[in-house]
């Protein structure tokens, strides 16, 4: 677990840690375009508080029932609670954002 | 049967589903190596007609299937269909099944830009490698439509899906829920047109059918009526029709029908085995105890019977039945005769086939007995009814099973019109009909018609008594034909009649007599009378001689006193 140690968030308290894992299937563009994305709109927005996992579904193609992905690609946000998931190639940043409960710097 | 089909059309290759009925319609199974769409309204059976498919492929024909379930969760699934006699559990445990429960929930979900749904590809393929699957379920895969946005990316997505599947092989089975002008609400069938079948649940007069269609199936002819079909503790049970159809072998064999002079009647034989036999007549005209006495002639040779009483119960039949000496329930004992009772209204019509059907499977009887046929009609109509007549009796030709059905006429209408109109279906028809003579009712039977056989054209009076049903002839005579007492009295009219007759005769004849005798006496006393005038002659040529021998004695006395010399001899010379 990556949460610190530390009272739970509040209402409006950001936690500290967010879990995130991008479902992916092989190299393709989507899935290269997605984790691009990604990593711009974390690093824009929160910087030094997350953490991306990458699952490539054509190598481990039974982790895809747990999290029932079927879209790919999808951007599971394990913590903060509740799961939230995001399908599509992240480009539309508003909507990762709005997706992601985190609010953009204004 | 089937397997002459298949290599008729070598061109398709199918698949056996293992429902009964289904393979027959069409013609095989489903296409081997397609998707096939199955579309229905809510509980229609879709969802039942896949894990049927699954099961029946990993337990009778080796082929391990995957179940895609968009709706229940393998557990609730395990438990619904376990009321049918399916263990998932089991098939699960032993990898000849897996179920895959697919839950989208579409509050989670966010789009943000172009997806695919590559993850159910691998999630499908991931399923199918690992129990080395033949057959796919996707139960039901429209849920997507609901749960994902953008149609347009599912739409070339569930197409890519279809072809995917084609190109591994799988014979697959898609469920889609019927929409309002097309045959599924997102239009599947537009990717999936291999093979579609319509599954339909109509309720009339508060009774509930399900029906089949295949709707098409591309390269394959196949059945394309509506069948009924249902649901029951073995599963999903299609009913086609003409899965049998006319090619029934026929014997010669006769049976008795148990009254030595309705055997008789027809031809001297009985009926023969595996026809079917109709007997009709108004209420009370003892159409239950023709069809008993068919029954005890069968469990006498030891046959199986079957009595469907659609009216009377088991026990109230045997007890009706022992008042005209017929004991029923000594078979019942011994196995040999099974009673099924059933008020009709208890469930459908097609129920009521199957759940016939069943019986005769089970017991395997020889004779078949339904009572009264015509009390079906009241959850149906009757051109369903026929249509069920004609199905259940393909059945019983098939396996040289002789049926007889009992019909009720109404008083008012045609006697010779059957009420379901199943007279053509009836190989011999005996008509029992009332005769109102002189302020009674009799019984009288017909044989209205027997195909093969020559029959009497004879109404018989036909009395039920405590030894049996009895058949006897009708008086027929100048006034008509009589039965019943009137025939009794026109006997006794007759016997009179005679007998005064020959009284007459015997007086003429003593009369003759007499007058013979006085003949006689008249022809004595001439006799005698003449016989007397005889002597008298007899007298008088006697006397008369006397007296010519004493007249001649005279002379010659006279002669000799006279002393004449020479004597007449001498004088003469």
């Amino acid at each position: 677990m990556r949460r610190k140690a530390g009272g739970g968030p509040g209402k409006n308290a950001k936690p500290d840690t967010w879990e995130l894992r991008l479902y992916v299937a092989g190299q393709t563009p989507k899935s290269l375009a997605a984790f691009a994305n990604l990593k711009k709109i974390c690093e824009e927005h929160l910087k030094g508080k997350y953490h991306i996992e990458v699952v490539d579904l054509l190598k481990n193609p039974q982790l895809a029932s747990g999290d029932q992905i079927l879209a790919i690609p999808t951007l599971v946000r394990k913590l903060p609670p509740p799961i939230k998931k995001i399908i599509g190639d992240l480009s539309n940043t508003l909507r990762v954002l709005v997706g992601l409960d985190v609010r953009p710097k204004t | 049967m089937v397997k002459e089909k298949v290599r008729l059309l070598r061109g398709l290759q199918k698949v056996r589903t293992g429902i009964e009925g289904l393979d027959e319609i069409t013609n095989g199974g489903l296409p081997k190596g397609r998707p096939t769409l199955v579309c229905g309204g809510a509980g229609s059976g879709k969802t039942l007609l896949g894990i049927e498919f699954l099961v029946r492929g990993a337990t009778q024909f080796n082929e391990p299937g995957v179940f895609m379930s968009f709706e229940e969760s393998a557990e609730e699934l395990t438990k619904n269909v376990a009321s049918l006699g399916f263990d998932l559990n089991r098939l699960i445990a032993s990898k000849r099944l897996l179920v895959d429960y697919v839950h989208i929930e579409r509050s989670e979900i966010e789009e943000t830009g172009e997806y695919d749904l590559e993850g159910l590809f691998i999630r499908l393929g991931n399923a199918i490698d690992s129990i080395g699957a033949k057959r796919v379920v996707l139960d039901t895969i429209e849920s997507l439509f609901a749960g994902l946005p953008n149609p347009s990316i599912l739409r070339a997505e569930l197409r890519r899906l279809f072809r995917w599947l084609k190109k591994k092989g799988m014979t697959a089975v898609i469920t889609g829920e019927r929409g309002d002008n097309a045959l599924t609400r997102h239009g599947l069938e537009e990717y999936v047109s291999d093979c579609v079948i319509l599954l339909d649940h109509r309720v009339a007069n508060q009774i509930s059918t399900r029906r089949l269609r295949v709707v098409k199936y591309r390269g394959s002819t196949h059945g394309t009526n509506e069948f009924p079909f249902l649901i029951d503790e073995r599963g999903l049970a299609v009913m086609p029709i003409t899965s049998l159809g006319l090619r029934h072998t026929v014997t010669n064999q006769r049976i008795s029908t148990g009254i030595p002079r309705l055997d008789t009647m027809l031809g001297g034989k009985g009926y023969f085995r595996g026809s079917s036999i109709l007997v009709s007549g108004t209420a009370g005209t003892g159409k239950t105890s023709v069809a008993a006495h068919f029954v005890d002639a069968a469990c006498r040779r030891g046959e199986r019977s079957i009595f469907f009483a659609f009216e009377e119960s088991p026990s109230q039949v045997t007890r009706n039945m022992r008042s005209i000496g017929i004991n029923l329930q000594q078979w019942v004992e011994k196995g040999l005769l099974r009673f099924c009772a059933e008020r009709p209204t208890v469930y459908g019509l097609e129920a009521h086939l199957a759940s016939m059907h069943k019986s005769i499977e089970q017991f395997k009887p020889k004779v078949v007995i339904v009572d009264p046929v015509t009390n079906l009609s009241s959850v149906a109509s009757e051109a369903d009814v026929k249509a069920m007549l004609i199905r259940l009796l393909d059945q019983m030709k098939f396996n040289q099973i002789t049926a007889l059905f009992t019909t009720l006429t109404a008083a008012t209408g045609s006697l010779e019109q059957t009420e379901v109109g199943i007279s053509s279906l009836a190989d011999t028809w005996l008509l029992l009909r009332d005769i109102e003579i002189g302020g009674e009712r009799n019984r009288g039977l017909y044989i209205l018609k027997s195909r093969g056989m020559a029959h009497s054209n004879q109404i018989r009076e036909f009395l039920l008594t405590d030894k049996g049903v009895d058949l006897i002839d009708v008086y027929v005579g100048p006034s008509g034909v009589l039965t019943g007492s009137a025939r009794i009295s026109q006997e006794a009219q007759e016997r009179d009649v005679e007998s005064i007759r020959e009284q007459e005769i015997e007086r003429k004849r003593l009369n003759v007599e007499t007058k013979r005798k006085a003949l006689e006496a008249q022809i004595a006393s001439l006799r005698a009378q003449f016989q007397a005038e005889e002597q008298e002659l007899k007298k008088l040529t006697e006397q008369e001689k006397m007296r010519q021998n004493g007249v001649s004695k005279l002379r010659e006395k006279i002669a000799g006193m006279r002393k004449e010399d020479t004597n007449s001899e001498r004088r003469k010379r």
